[in-house]
């Protein structure tokens, strides 16, 4: 018999209760690297803004840490690949219908652009060259921090595809959040000011654009609230909050303080894109999400 | 925006078939007809001797006949079974009334297919008969195809390693065995031979149809109103209209009720149609990510 399931109102069938979507096959490589790469790009935002202001410390820890970071990201997607080896084809096209093409360049370019920064900085050489490297990790920086978003939203899983208005403000806010606090821990707090704001702006706004995006998403929206993405987006609400607090009312004056802030959002941020991708194979393994609403979309243009 | 569904919208082609000019060949797809579907399976059997593709699990699932369950890495060819207390036809109605639906799942081949236009890597095509493949020796293993299909057809192919398997070329990397996605490529190598598809080729009955989709729709429609006039209860075509969210599919199916019941979608639209809206976002989000940083530095160094 083909089951019968309920949902907001609307009586739909499905097959045996199978998902119609396939869930990703990505592993945790990748919202590992959603991290990352936010970090990374928010860093060479930070970095490049330091150097223009004479912030000459933070320019640097930005720099390293930028770097670290986006040198990690694509080991990180090289390892998530079924054909690892064949990683370079992924610079054989350059496809502007392809979310994770366009993505694919411009972390290339970043951590191309990031790495010799970073080295040309350590060594003390080549001026010249490493501002070009510097200026090319800031321009590439603030499409890496925000195009994960659309990379998860051009997909047909609901949850995904119907926040593509709220996931790259997420991210792009999550990335700010993550950097200013990496940064915020590695400094005293007399040079860290801007890092810390950062960080404490990113925090505020990725509270606010998570509670809009799950108030506007609605039924589909309710993988927030259950299982693995549940669990994780109520821990990632309770440390990016937590951190966000200490860091804007101690981070100035206590060090410790400025460590333990700046920790607590880093893991909040991790948690928030676990979150994100675990809401997506939640929501592509219950045919709920996908039948109610293409038949309620259905029904409204039908009426019409 | 970009060239991807423009020009599809203005020609009504599939994308990128008509690139291939003087070697474009008409568009070729299915017309599953499950109204005479008699669930053998055939089309199972013949897809994977023909491709080659492996073996993946013998499981009982309890769930009528259908032992396969889903399209996947390793089923090209999925036929469904369901089960119901319905009367085939509206005059048949009474208490005992049953039928059993048989369908045979394929890739839809859309005419805007969210696939092709994911991959990152090109290895994804719209062959010159419109149809989309995979190209084995291109294809790395990203995965971004699984979730952009709205109807669940392409998985990443991951076996368990054998004894005599070649060593991995990136022994540390490569976790998986094989790794990359599979689907129906519409039998590309029979089509350039000049012979039908496997599945199509072996259907005792005629419910897996080959030909010209043009033509191809021309006989669902006809087929329909027979079935409709006949009082078949809820016989109706899905994939047929151009107009639909993929653009039409390039294999269509006349089903005996709702899409759902099948498993398939009810309005499936292609992921990328809403991209350029979505650049714009991110293009948003990002100035927005760098004013946010400038403005952290207003306050001082402390």
């Amino acid at each position: 018999m083909s089951e019968s399931i309920t949902g907001v109102g609307t009586e739909m069938q499905s097959y045996y209760g199978r998902p119609i979507l396939k869930e990703p096959v990505w592993q945790p490589e990748i919202p590992t690297y959603f991290f990352t790469g936010g970090v990374a790009g928010a860093c060479s935002l930070l970095h490049g803004f330091a150097r223009v202001a004479g912030h000459e410390r933070l320019a640097k820890t930005a720099l390293y840490v930028g770097a670290a970071a986006d040198v990690v990201s694509p080991a990180l997607l090289v390892s998530d690949l079924g054909r690892p080896e064949r990683f370079l084809n992924m610079l054989r096209v350059f496809k502007v219908s392809s979310p994770m093409s366009v993505g694919s360049w411009i972390l290339f370019v970043s951590a191309g652009a990031s790495a010799t920064a970073a080295a040309l900085e350590w060594l003390g050489m080549l001026r010249p060259v490493r501002w070009a490297a510097e200026a090319v990790s800031f321009a590439a920086g603030a499409p890496l921090t925000t195009y994960t978003g659309t990379l998860l939203a051009d997909t047909a899983i609901p949850v995904w595809h119907d926040a593509r208005k709220e996931l790259p403000w997420l991210f792009g806010a999550s990335a700010a959040a993550s950097a200013g606090a990496a940064t915020t821990i590695l400094l005293p707090p007399g040079e860290a000011g801007p890092a810390r704001r950062l960080a404490v702006a990113g925090v505020a706004a990725e509270l606010g654009l998570m509670d809009a995006m799950e108030r506007r998403l609605g039924f589909v929206g309710e993988v927030y609230k259950q299982d693995a993405a549940g669990k994780l987006a109520r821990a990632s609400k309770a440390l990016t909050a937590a951190g966000g607090a200490l860091l804007a009312t101690r981070g100035r004056r206590s060090r410790s303080a400025a460590v333990a802030g700046g920790a607590l959002v880093l893991a909040g941020e991790l948690a928030l894109r676990w979150s994100v991708f675990r809401a997506g194979f939640q929501s592509a393994r219950d045919p709920r999400y996908t039948v109610i609403p293409q038949k309620q979309r259905k029904e409204r243009e039908q009426s019409k | 925006m970009s060239d991807f569904a423009t020009l599809a919208d203005i020609t009504g082609h599939p994308d990128g078939w008509d690139t291939y000019d003087a070697d474009r060949q008409p568009r070729m797809g299915f017309f599953t007809d499950t109204s005479i579907c008699i669930g053998c399976k055939a089309c199972e059997v013949a897809c994977k001797e023909w491709n080659v593709v492996p073996e993946d699990g013998l499981v009982w699932t309890g769930e009528s006949y259908d032992n396969t369950s889903a399209l996947g890495a390793n089923s090209w060819r999925h036929v469904a079974f369901i089960e119901q207390r319905k009367p085939l036809r509206g005059e048949e109605d009474g208490d005992d009334a049953l039928r059993w639906l048989m369908s045979s799942d394929v890739c839809k081949h859309c005419t805007h297919a969210a696939c092709l236009d994911v991959c990152p890597t090109g290895s994804l095509i719209r062959t010159e008969y419109g149809t989309v493949v995979v190209q084995e020796d291109i294809c790395n293993g990203c995965g971004y195809c699984v979730p952009a299909c709205p109807f669940g057809v392409l998985d990443r192919r991951q076996l368990p390693r054998k004894q005599d398997d070649p060593p991995l070329a990136l022994p540390l990397l490569g976790k998986r065995e094989d790794g990359r996605v599979w689907k129906c490529t519409l039998c590309y190598d029979r089509l350039k031979g000049g012979h039908e598809p496997a599945c199509a080729k072996a259907c005792p009955t005629d419910s897996i149809q080959f030909g010209e989709v043009d033509e191809l729709r021309e006989r669902a429609k006809e087929r329909v109103q027979k079935l409709e006039a006949n009082g078949w209860n809820g016989a109706r075509l899905y994939g047929d209209d151009p107009g639909d969210g993929v653009g039409g599919f390039g294999a269509f199916f006349l089903l005996l009720d709702e899409p759902e019941v099948y498993g398939l979608p009810p309005d499936p639209v292609v992921t990328t149609k809403d991209l350029p809206e979505m650049w714009t976002t991110t293009a948003l989000a990002a100035a927005a990510t760098v004013v946010v940083t400038a403005l952290a530095f207003f306050g001082g160094r402390r």
